[in-house]
Formats: C-alpha cells, sequence, structure tokens
C-alpha cells in the first residue's frame, strides 16, 4: 500500500505547440489521402502508416516496435501548403492584431504606458495573484492599446480588425489572408507580449497559426471491420483525409501558378476543413457530415458536454463488480438488507487471500468450483489469482486440481455469500441516502429484493425500477461501509433531523387497523401475527366473558423498549379547541408508557417515514441498532395485522347517497349563479373594486373564491358521508396514501380548473371553447369543473381538466431539469469541503470556508430540531411528567418530533415526488 | 453632510480588527497561515470607514461577529486585501 505520494504537481504549464515542435514529435509526415491499400495493408506515409501505432493485434509498431497493448501510439504530421488559423486561438489573434502596430508590431501604447503595465503585472506575479488577476491586469492593457489609432513607435496609421467569423479577418473591408495575420504576429518583438499576458518563452504569438498539422497516432482513431469486412474509418480519420486532399490540391494548384482566384477558394477550403477537424459546432459554418448525413465527431465534440472524455470517461466511469436489474418489494427482509438473485450472486465475487489459517477452508471453496450443486446456495469460487499474477478461471473440470495447487499468497475470487456487505444505490443519487450499504442475502429468481421501509430514501417504487449494486473489494471498504454507509445509520436524515426510513402505505394502514379504539385478536389471529417474529413472547392475554384475548395496543406494544415514555397527537387528530387527552373520542391522542402504548392510533405521526415520532425518539435515544429492529418489528407486524384485516379500495368507496348528491348540486348551482350575479354586476359597473386591484382582476379573484369555497363545502359534505369504515377514508386520516382532497375530487366535485393560478381564459377568439358565447366570464365558460372523478365529466370540463393537467406536467418536466442542473453546479463548487477534526470547513488547499460546520457546529441528524439538546425531554425524563408539567405550566408536553413550518414544507416535497 | 457610518446599522456585523498578538495567536490555533482565512477587500464599506480612522492595513485580520440563526453568535476571521 502505499500511504503518501513522494511527489507533488507544483505546477502546470500551458502553451502552444510549435511548428518545429510538431514537426519533432512527429514519427512519420503524412503525404498520402488513403489508408489502406487491395490487399488491406496501411499504405506508407498514409493516414494509417505503421509508424503511428497500432491497433491489429500480431503487429508491431514501425517507430518503438511495441505490441498492441505496449505502444501508445506516436504522432505523425501534414506540412501545410499554406498557414491556416486555428480557430481555438481565434479570440487571442484578434487581441493581438488589435493591440499591435501593422507595420511595426509593437504594442500601441508609449514606452512609459508600456512599462506601467509591464510593472503592474509583475506586482500581481510578485503578490502571488492567481491566474485571474493576471488575465484581468493583461485585458487592461489590452484594452488600452486596441483605441489607439496611431502607432507611438513608428507613426504608422492603425486601421480597424474586424472579426468576420469564425476564422477571417477583415481590414477596412479587405480581407486578411491567414500569411498575412501570421506576418503581423511574427513582427511582435518578446519584450512586447509580457505586457499582454503572453510569456515569450514558451510561446511565440504566430504558433496560432498552422503551418503544420499534427496527426493523432492511430490509436486515436483506430478503424473498425465490420462482419461484412469492409473496414469502417474513424470520424477523425474521414476529416484528416479530407484535409490531406485538399492540401494536396491546393499545392498542386499554387505550384503550378493556378490562377489567385483558384488558389484563394482552395485555401478557404483547407481553413474550413482544419476548422470542422478541432471543433465541427463552430458558429457561422455548416457542419461537416458523414455520407450518411450525421455531423462527424471531432475533437471538441470528443471532449465537451455530457457525453465527452471528461463527463463521461474521467469524472465517471463503468465499473467491474456492479450489477443491475429490476426491484421488487419483500416485507420478511431486513432493512439492512438486500435480496441478490443466484445468478448475479454467482458472477459477483470477493477477493480472498489464502493464509494459513484459512487455507484448508478455502481449498475446500475451491474445489466447489464456479457452481457448486447443494440444496441451498453455497459460494463456489470463480478464479483463482497466483501469487506471480497469472489468473486461472476456475472450471468444473479444473476445479479439483487447481484446489490442491492452493497455497498462502494465493488470492481467490469467492462468490458473494449471506452477510456480504455490498453498495446498493439508485439514480439520480441527489442525497447520501441515495446510496446505502446493504448485507446480502441470496434469493431465487431475477430481481434485487429490498424491504419496503427503504424506499423513501432511494425514491423507489416498483414500477419497472432498476438499481445498482457494487461489491465492495477491500476490507478496509467494507469496513468504512458497514460503519458509515449501513441503512441503519441513515434513519435520521440530515436535511431535516427527521427519519427518512419508516413505515409507509400498506405498512401504516396496518398498524391503523390494528390499533386503532379497542380492536381485538384472538389466540389464532395473534398467533398468526406473531409467528413472523423470531423471538417473541406471547403478552398476557384479556380475559372477557371467558375468552382470551389480545388488544392491537397489546401487540405494537411487543415492538417498543420498555422504558419508553412519550405522549403526543395522531395524524388523526382534529386539533379540537380543547383537547380530551386520554378520552379522546376519536383515540388520537396517543401515549406510551413504559413500552405499553396505553391509547391513541399508530399512524403516520408515530411510525411513518418523514414523520414517524416514536421512529425519530427510538433512533436518537436507543441508537441505530434498536430502530433498525423496530422498524423491521413494525413491518412484520402491519403485513401480520392487515392480512388478517384484508384491505382494498375501489371506486365504490366514493358511492354517497342521493341526498349528499342533491346537497352538493345545490351548492354548486348556487356558486354558478353568485359568479353569474358578480359577471352582471361587473358588467353593469356596480361591482365594487377591491384596493389595489382593477376591475377585472377583482372579478377574478372574487368568482375564484366563491368557487373555491363551493368546492370544499361539496368536500366536505362528501366527507360526511365517508367514515372511518370506508378505505379510501383509512388511508387518507393516517396518512397511508391520499388526501381528503382526493376524496372529495372523487366523490363531490373536481372544482375549478386553473393555469397559471387563474381561471381559464385561452383558446378561441374570447372565449375558450366554441361551446359558449364570445365574451362568457360564467363558471362553466371559464374552467369550473363541477362534477367529481366518480360522477364522470362533461365534455368541456373534460377539456378544462386536461389544460389544468398539462401545464403540471409541464412543470414538473422543466423543474426537473433545472434543479438538475442547479444540483450539478453546487455540488461542483462544494464536491471537496469537509468538516476537519477542529470542526472548521475546509477546501483541498486546506483554506478555510466556515470557522465552525454551520456556525454552531451541530449535526442536524444528531441534533434536535437544530439544537444539540433537547433540555425539555431531558427534564421529562429526569422529573417525571408530573413535575415536568408543573414547570413547565401551560405548554403542551409535545416533546418529540419535528417543528410544525418543517412539517408542511417536507409534506410539500412529498407531494412533488 | 458627513457620509454615513455604516457600522452604525444594526444590520452590519461587528467588524474588530486584531493586534499583532491575537492575530499570532489565532492562527496558531486554528494551525493556517494568513492565506488560508477567507478574505475581505479593501473596498469593502466596512473596511473603508476602519481604515481612515487608520485601524486597519492590507493584510491585516478583522474579526467579525454577527447574529447566526442556527448559533445565536458567530465569529468569523477575514484577511483583508486590496481591491
Amino acid at each position: 500500500m502505499i500511504h503518501s505520494l513522494s511527489k507533488k504537481i507544483q505546477k502546470i504549464k500551458f502553451a502552444y505547440l510549435s511548428p518545429d515542435e510538431i514537426r519533432k514529435m512527429s514519427a512519420i509526415k503524412i503525404i498520402t489521402a488513403d489508408t489502406y491499400n487491395d490487399d488491406g495493408f496501411p499504405i506508407d506515409m498514409g493516414l494509417m502508416d505503421p509508424h503511428l501505432g497500432v491497433i491489429e493485434p500480431g503487429l508491431r509498431c514501425k517507430t518503438c516496435g511495441g505490441k498492441v497493448d505496449e505502444c501508445l501510439g506516436h504522432f505523425g504530421h501534414i506540412d501545410l501548403a499554406m498557414p491556416v488559423i486555428h480557430v481555438g486561438y481565434i479570440k487571442e489573434i484578434k487581441k493581438l492584431l488589435q493591440t499591435t502596430c501593422k507595420s511595426c508590431g509593437r504594442i500601441l501604447l508609449p514606452k512609459e504606458q508600456i512599462k506601467e503595465h509591464k510593472e503592474a503585472l509583475e506586482k500581481v506575479e510578485e503578490m502571488g495573484g492567481d491566474i485571474l488577476d493576471f488575465k484581468l491586469v493583461a485585458k487592461e492593457t489590452a484594452k488600452d492599446a486596441s483605441t489607439r489609432h496611431l502607432c507611438p513607435h513608428c507613426g504608422a496609421e492603425q486601421s480597424k480588425i474586424t472579426l468576420d467569423k469564425p476564422t477571417s479577418f477583415r481590414e477596412n473591408g479587405h480581407k486578411l489572408t491567414p500569411k498575412e495575420v501570421r506576418e503581423r504576429l511574427e513582427r511582435i518583438p518578446n519584450e512586447d507580449l509580457f505586457p499582454l499576458g503572453i510569456n515569450p518563452d514558451v510561446l511565440r504569438p504566430e504558433w496560432t497559426i498552422l503551418t503544420a498539422l499534427p496527426v493523432p497516432p492511430v490509436t486515436v482513431r483506430p478503424s473498425i471491420t465490420l462482419d461484412s469486412g469492409e473496414r469502417s474509418e474513424d470520424d477523425l480519420t474521414h476529416k484528416l483525409v479530407d484535409v490531406l486532399r485538399i492540401n494536396q490540391r491546393l499545392r498542386e494548384n499554387r505550384d503550378a501558378g493556378a490562377p489567385q482566384l483558384i488558389v484563394e477558394d482552395l485555401w478557404e477550403l483547407l481553413q474550413y476543413h482544419i476548422t470542422t477537424y478541432f471543433d465541427n459546432q463552430t458558429s457561422g459554418i455548416p457542419p461537416a457530415r458523414h455520407r450518411s448525413g450525421r455531423p462527424l465527431k471531432t475533437l471538441t465534440q470528443r471532449l465537451k458536454g455530457k457525453e465527452g472524455r471528461f463527463r463521461s470517461n474521467l469524472s465517471g466511469k463503468r465499473v467491474n463488480f456492479s450489477a443491475r436489474t429490476v426491484i421488487s418489494p419483500d416485507p420478511s427482509l431486513s432493512i439492512n438488507e438486500v435480496g441478490i438473485p443466484v445468478k448475479a450472486a454467482r458472477e459477483l465475487t470477493i477477493p480472498v487471500r489464502v493464509t494459513e489459517y484459512n487455507a484448508n477452508v478455502i481449498r475446500e471453496l475451491v474445489k466447489r468450483g464456479p457452481t457448486p450443486e447443494e440444496k441451498e446456495y453455497v459460494p463456489g469460487v470463480n478464479y483463482v489469482v497466483r501469487p506471480d499474477g497469472r489468473r486461472i478461471k476456475v472450471t468444473e473440470k479444473n476445479a479439483e486440481p487447481i484446489a490442491e495447487t492452493i497455497d498462502v499468497g494465493y488470492i481467490i475470487e469467492r462468490q458473494l455469500q449471506e452477510g456480504d456487505i455490498v453498495l446498493f444505490n439508485r439514480q439520480p443519487s441527489l442525497h447520501r441516502m441515495s446510496m446505502m450499504a446493504h448485507e446480502v442475502r441470496i434469493m431465487p429468481y431475477k430481481t434485487f429484493r429490498l424491504n419496503l421501509c427503504v424506499c423513501p430514501p432511494y425514491n423507489a417504487d416498483f414500477d419497472g425500477d432498476e438499481m445498482n449494486l457494487h461489491v465492495l473489494q477491500s476490507e478496509e471498504a467494507r469496513a468504512e461501509a458497514r460503519i458509515l454507509m449501513r441503512v441503519q445509520e441513515h434513519i435520521l436524515s440530515p436535511r431535516f433531523g427527521g427519519p427518512v426510513i419508516g413505515a409507509i402505505h400498506d405498512h401504516i394502514t396496518g398498524l391503523f387497523l390494528m390499533t386503532h379504539g379497542d380492536t381485538r385478536f384472538d389466540i389464532h389471529q395473534t398467533i398468526r401475527i406473531l409467528s413472523r417474529f423470531e423471538d417473541i413472547k406471547l403478552p398476557k392475554p384479556k380475559e372477557e366473558n371467558g375468552k382470551k384475548y389480545w388488544t392491537g395496543k397489546q401487540l405494537f406494544s411487543l415492538t417498543l423498549p420498555k422504558d419508553l415514555n412519550m405522549s403526543f397527537k395522531s395524524k388523526i387528530c382534529q386539533n379540537c379547541d380543547t383537547c380530551m387527552k386520554e378520552k379522546c373520542e376519536l383515540d388520537a391522542y396517543c401515549k406510551i408508557q413504559n413500552g405499553n402504548l396505553i391509547c391513541g392510533t399508530v399512524d403516520e405521526q408515530v411510525v411513518g417515514a418523514f414523520k414517524g415520532k416514536v421512529l425519530d425518539k427510538i433512533a436518537r435515544d436507543y441508537g441505530s441498532d434498536r430502530a433498525r429492529e423496530f422498524i423491521d418489528d413494525i413491518t412484520k407486524m402491519a403485513i401480520g395485522s392487515i392480512m388478517i384485516f384484508g384491505f382494498t379500495t375501489g371506486i365504490d368507496d366514493e358511492d354517497i347517497p342521493a341526498e349528499a348528491k342533491e346537497q352538493i348540486g345545490d351548492v354548486l348551482s348556487q356558486a354558478i349563479k353568485k359568479v353569474r350575479d358578480l359577471v352582471n354586476a361587473y358588467q353593469d359597473g356596480i361591482l365594487e373594486q377591491m384596493p389595489g386591484r382593477s376591475l377585472e382582476e377583482t372579478l377574478e379573484v372574487e368568482s375564484m373564491k366563491v368557487l373555491g369555497q363551493a368546492r370544499d363545502k361539496a368536500g366536505q359534505i362528501a366527507g360526511k358521508q365517508l367514515g372511518l369504515e370506508n378505505s379510501a377514508v383509512i388511508m387518507a386520516r393516517s396518512g397511508a396514501r391520499g388526501s381528503m382532497l382526493n376524496l372529495s375530487q372523487m366523490a363531490g366535485c373536481l372544482g375549478q380548473q386553473a393555469v397559471r393560478g387563474e381561471r381559464l381564459s385561452r383558446g378561441y377568439w374570447h372565449r375558450t371553447l366554441p361551446h359558449f358565447k364570445k365574451g362568457d366570464l360564467g363558471a362553466e365558460a371559464r374552467g369550473f369543473v363541477q362534477y367529481s372523478y366518480k360522477s364522470g365529466l362533461e365534455p368541456t370540463e373534460y377539456f378544462f381538466h386536461s389544460m389544468g393537467g398539462r401545464e403540471g406536467l409541464v412543470d414538473t418536466a422543466v423543474r426537473t431539469s433545472r434543479s438538475g442542473y442547479m444540483q450539478r453546479r453546487l455540488i461542483n463548487a462544494l464536491e471537496d469541503l469537509k468538516v476537519k477534526a477542529d470542526g472548521t470547513v475546509r477546501n483541498t488547499a486546506n483554506t478555510i470556508i466556515q470557522f465552525e460546520f454551520g456556525e454552531d457546529g451541530i449535526d442536524p441528524s444528531r441534533g434536535i430540531q437544530g439544537k444539540a439538546v433537547d433540555v425539555d425531554d431531558i427534564l421529562l425524563d429526569v422529573l417525571g411528567e408530573k413535575v415536568f408539567a408543573e414547570v413547565i405550566k401551560e405548554k403542551v408536553i409535545e416533546s418529540y418530533g419535528i417543528q410544525e413550518k418543517d412539517l408542511t414544507s417536507i409534506e410539500e416535497m412529498g407531494e412533488e415526488e | 453632510m458627513d457620509k454615513l457610518d455604516v457600522r452604525s446599522n444594526e444590520l452590519v456585523p461587528q467588524h474588530i480588527p486584531l493586534s499583532r498578538e491575537e492575530e499570532k495567536e489565532l492562527l496558531k490555533k486554528l494551525g493556517v497561515r494568513k492565506g488560508q482565512l477567507p478574505k475581505i477587500r479593501k473596498s469593502d464599506p466596512c473596511i473603508k470607514i476602519l481604515e481612515q480612522i487608520g485601524e486597519v492595513k492590507e493584510g491585516q485580520i478583522i474579526k467579525i461577529v454577527r447574529n447566526s440563526r442556527t448559533a445565536r453568535i458567530s465569529t468569523a476571521y477575514r484577511m483583508v486585501i486590496k481591491g
């Protein structure tokens, strides 16, 4: 292991390649535009010359003699018949032309000023200013110089030089040839380069005009042989062929003394080919295309953007020891575990070093070969690496002999076995909980299995989601993953300090059904639920009429720590004016005493992901091991319970009696009439204007208000008909899925549809649809939907509803792309920051960013509501409830949980997700 | 009219220049060179005023005590640079 670097990079210098350097590093001069001859051999001095390196196995490089993987390839070069401008340097060329004299080449500033600028630059260098400061000063010089019209040195008059995009310069309308440009740049004396920010020791400005073009090695642009035996060349090769061809024609024409016009045309063409060779997306010129019409991928395109070399090959790579497949749920797994199909487990390996202690075990392991056929899954061995580095593939046939040869110092590659630790990830990886460490469970079939409670942090569902898995290869990595990345260490989120892993959907419903009111289970049901647990004692039963029974609260209490004490309100709490506490009619006041649920209903506020208060307290006070156990237990309990009750919902859950329907109809028609009255009042000019609003706005606001109230009222009427015996209501009230608003839209009325927060108004001339009169401002004409999903919509209403729905879709599409870009920028800026041992936040240069992390040094996932300690909770623990209540009079004992305002923001986020 | 002293505004945190000894102590405590501290420009309104009074030179360290949402009061240090 290398523990420290012995060398440190002091600085990196960037300069241009000079024509001399290009020729010096060239292995061969390329003159022929052809690649291969008829026999399939590369043509000498052609683009595939063997001096440029080898791509075919068996051949040797003519320059260095290396074989395919030994020789990296060598550059060649093309001598250009006429000089050509390099597009990448066009800005610098323009700057130099504008700041220097056309006849003597000096900077267009008096001697004293040049000196001043030079000194300013030297000072920046001395003060240790970075490149940005340096550039800034040099830019200043250029700006000063480019405004001159007379050369202060030779008195020559200067004319204006403009850049004719992308690569030609014009002086007073007359075109400058690259040759002329090069001559001018050659005239600039060395001592005048420094004030312009150029170090003459490393580069001369005329090198920006190419007289020789480097030809990259063939390894950079390998040709592919198709199945048909046909050769297909790389885009770069195609482009170089073009360059060579035109270069040849240009030379011939020039030497033959062809008319100036023809030579110039060919010169232009050569410029075009070289420009597109560097960058095929230069604005102002058409991109060079392949025969099929596809634009060529030239040098810049290889590097740039998401699919470019940097983002897709250097910052991120494809890796070995990884797997990807569809995910599916399995409530019998612990949250810490992940189910891996046998097929994947047999491919993924972990290297194990043979020592004198494990040699015998490993020999047995190798003897099994790569596909042991035992009843249960047992790991086999795929490869054996000998101490001399040779890798031997283990097959069924050679397993036994190889096993014999195994000795200390060998490394074997063992297949996954139960209990191994692996990383599990789902894209987009937006936060650290997107990649967590799981323990392996080998399972049949072909999907990755995971506990449902870890869906929220991954934002996973099972509608075809795929996830990635990575097998750690070193002991250090495994130890680190186990300590830092295990799922149980991420129950509390650093985003808001609450649990992100917890009961969802059916778990909440199951626990709700189990604990709401006085639910009783007979012995069979109780045992059926508890049989899911490995080690659990049947609690003492209660008796009535000689029949033994257990209450749901009793069973739920089995999952709680024995010394847990807390009390709070459940999700179903209606926020009555005076809280009835223990005697709450809705059973919404939760009280836990010594690990027993005395009263109250278990729902989202108790165990739910993001909100569960008991979950939060257990994770904080009892540690991650206990919290994991708790989550695993409630999963089993909830599944057991819901399987006893059975649970289903359908559209007939939204059936409401005819009277209620009539009532809703009355409310809505009244509202519509009211809007009509408002419109009439507006048209008669007697509508009272609201302060700060125009008359039209007043009408809009008023009608929106009326219709909004009507929708709510309809929802209330419908809601009254739907009680807690209704499955949909159970889900909504317990927080398992859906909301009462969803329900009232199904049973009552859909309400006003809006685009950009306003009533619908666009479409046709002065109306939304041709079904209405022009200028109709009434409720129906402006997107009010008075029917429900259950009853079905009018055609016009359906159209309006689609308009509203479309806006939502567009918004999400726009929002995800925008927030993705924001996230990328933010991560690029912050990725190297680290909290050091002394609490300061520093970057890799060890400069201080924050003197104390978050100014208070508190990890939000460890603290409580942003504070390091919860004094109230400690007091409650120490003093007991009664004394505590006296100490803090008036204050409701609601010690645990997330602040109300955080809750609403979390809720909003949840809805977006 | 006299120019407004920005320091009198309640939204402007306290800027306290450190003495040589204090600077030394601070740098030792943090284990950093001066250049590794965050910077503040001399053109910063607060530094301008301190400079006029003659309390601040380029390269000096300023202690800034401000109200913090998380920690009530937090201290930061910045080195004065030109600009």
